[in-house]
């Protein structure tokens, strides 16, 4: 019979003569491992940077035709819509997904908005809503796939992105609405598009324009980011991009907050299919193609990480901008568009490239 | 005296495997009950089924001598049950604080909290550092670190204390030791004693026999999904207790406590 001790064991005899402090590492940081805790507390550091720095360097090669108040918020109201779409995709890719249909939605709901009013005659305000109705109820379905079937965001977003986009066509009849009738008629389906200015000069040229989808877009991303940090639902969303296993243990409703975050997305994209008819002025069923592509750029550049639960929205506008800097300065300096899909290839390659490196802070 | 946590009958299935064979389980108010088994004997099933985590696809579970159904660990959270699990169920990337009240987040007072639904992160880091001083584990510099910057046993701690947070019912651990050195072990026994002190029963499930027969009241030995017999820590050797639960051994009675 071998011999047994109930209680705290022999060996443990020596805990009482220890000194209370644990293990401490006073390593030394060099200041590249410094910069790197840093980035990876506030991941929206990194595209910032890129962004002052482009800024800069246009600014300095094209001086004040690029370097002034006019063309760096013409860049806003250019990525406006993007922007929105990209807030949209951000809170999908940080819950580990991703929406490919986001571009379908945001053209079926201002195809929704324009012949609701044109073909039925129903009054734009309440078409609009119908629009912003049409882009949930598509959300919704995506987050009840995803969530309770449990099938793959890419496959579900890369179907309903087929199955909109056709009923957008089917129901568009391929018609244009123009942007004459709209303004004559229906002038709220513009809304997006009026400007205001400030610090133009007496005739009214240069200074700042905004269009209202630009303030849009910019108190949206504001509002998300408030959200995402400051709510309960915003840490959650975090928590299933994390590890939705655990946090289903730790008791997140995770199916509950993968519906809300992909009805959401489709609401925020048929926000954009509102913004997007003040920005063209008419509906076209043709608009917005690459709006996904366009939007993952954002979100990647801007180093919210495609394996979820790491990045911020903020940074998703940043990356936006980096992209509209580079479309807006490259054409300035008169070269070939091509070096603008280029230098944005390489931007998204290096991106990854530098989230991977800051999630080497952690371990 | 009636059990406050009692199981009959349940039976779980995965396919073709049986991971739950019509399987009973008591727990008694203010005892430590250590749930002993071989690796495949169904301990997590059955844990997961007191805790919520998995639908049993029969039998019943009474807490307080009400019939309970839960269907998420929600639930189980919601009557009092609170567990520790062995993954400790942790998301890296939030911090300490916004890990302990995962799910259960404070809200400011007033209009912020009401109509902005903003989180109290000064209230909620207070009450967080609050439960890891009280569990010597203050350590840590930062509640506000990520739970990815910290170490196995340091997580591990984070873990618990949320379960003694919380807990109003019944504290469930499995295998709270198992990543933890000699040290935090004797820490998270100590703990563990303190509260049963207080008057919470805890289920433990352990494949260490020294801190088993340390802690335990009584002991559950499981094997092939079922509850094999309850027998007495200080009635038994634990050799005793590996021949019951690897089979090498028949078991007298099926329960020394009835």
């Amino acid at each position: 019979m071998a011999t047994e001790t109930r209680g705290p064991q022999g060996f443990e005899a020596a805990l009482a003569r220890n000194p209370e402090a644990v293990a401490e590492f006073t390593q030394r940081k060099s200041p590249v491992q410094r910069a790197r805790q840093l980035l990876h507390q506030t991941p929206s550091l990194v595209p910032l940077i890129v962004l002052v720095v482009s800024i800069s360097v246009f600014g300095a090669l094209l001086g004040q035709k690029f370097f002034s108040a006019f063309t760096l918020t013409l860049i806003l109201q250019q990525v406006a819509i993007v922007g929105i779409v990209g807030a949209a995709q951000s809170l999908v890719v940080l819950t580990a997904g991703i929406d490919l249909s986001v571009g379908a939605i945001m053209v079926l709901s201002s195809v929704i908005m324009g012949q609701f009013t044109f073909r039925y005659g129903i009054p734009a305000p309440l078409s609009v809503l119908c629009g912003l109705a049409a882009g949930a109820a598509i959300g919704f379905v995506n987050g009840t796939l995803v969530a309770r079937m449990k099938l793959p965001p890419f496959i579900v977003t890369l179907g309903m992105w087929q199955i909109v986009l056709a009923t957008n066509f089917l129901y568009s009849a391929n018609e244009t609405i123009r942007a004459q009738d709209i303004s004559a008629k229906a002038p709220i389906l513009q809304f997006f598009g009026n400007t205001f200015r400030i610090g133009a000069d007496e005739a009214g040229r240069g200074g700042a324009v905004f269009t209202y989808g630009a303030v849009l877009l910019i108190v949206l991303v504001l509002l998300i980011a408030y959200v995402l940090r400051q709510t309960a639902w915003g840490r959650h969303v975090y928590a299933v991009g994390d590890d939705p296993d655990a946090a289903e243990l730790a008791g997140v409703q995770t199916r509950k907050v993968l519906v809300t975050v992909y009805t959401l997305s489709g609401l925020i994209c048929a926000l954009a299919g509102w913004v997007m008819i003040g920005r063209l002025g008419s509906v076209s069923p043709t608009a917005g193609q690459f709006a996904n592509i366009e939007s993952i750029t954002a979100v990647v550049i801007g180093g919210i990480s495609l394996f979820g639960g790491r990045g911020s929205v903020l940074g998703m506008l940043f990356g936006a901008l980096i992209v509209g800097v580079f479309s807006l300065g490259l054409k300035l300096m008169g070269t070939d568009p091509q070096w603008t899909y280029l230098l944005i290839g390489v931007l998204i390659i290096a991106a990854v490239a530098v989230d991977q490196w800051i999630r080497k802070a952690a371990a | 005296m009636e059990p406050i946590l009692k199981a009959r009958g349940l039976v779980k299935r995965y396919g073709k495997v049986t991971a739950l064979n019509n399987c009973d389980f008591d727990l008694y108010p203010g005892e430590i009950l250590a749930v002993i088994g071989d690796n495949g004997a169904g301990k997590s099933s059955l844990i997961k089924a007191l805790s919520g985590a998995v639908k049993v696809d029969e039998g019943t579970i009474e807490l307080d001598g009400r019939p309970m159904s839960f269907v998420s660990p929600l639930d189980a959270r919601e009557a009092g049950i609170e567990t520790v699990y062995q993954n400790l169920a942790l998301s890296p990337a939030l911090s300490i604080a916004d890990n302990m009240f995962l799910g259960r987040e404070i809200r400011k007072p007033g209009i912020m909290g009401k109509w902005f639904r903003a989180l109290d992160r000064a209230e909620m880091e207070r009450r967080a550092r609050e439960k890891l001083t009280e569990l010597g584990l203050m350590t840590i510099q930062n509640i506000g670190q990520a739970v990815e910057t910290l170490s196995g046993g340091q997580r591990q701690g984070v873990a618990v204390a949320r379960a003694a947070a919380f807990g109003s019912k019944v504290v469930i651990m499995d295998e709270p030791t198992a990543a933890l050195g000699v040290k935090e072990s004797r820490r998270v026994l100590e703990l563990i004693l303190d509260v049963k002190r207080r008057g919470l029963p805890i289920v433990l499930i352990s494949h260490n026999m020294p801190h088993v027969f340390e802690v335990a009241d009584r002991i559950h030995v499981h094997r092939l999904g079922r509850r094999l017999c309850v027998i007495d820590p200080r009635r038994h050797s634990m050799s005793d207790a590996v021949a019951l639960m690897t089979g090498a051994m028949a078991p007298e009675k099926l329960n020394e406590f009835a």
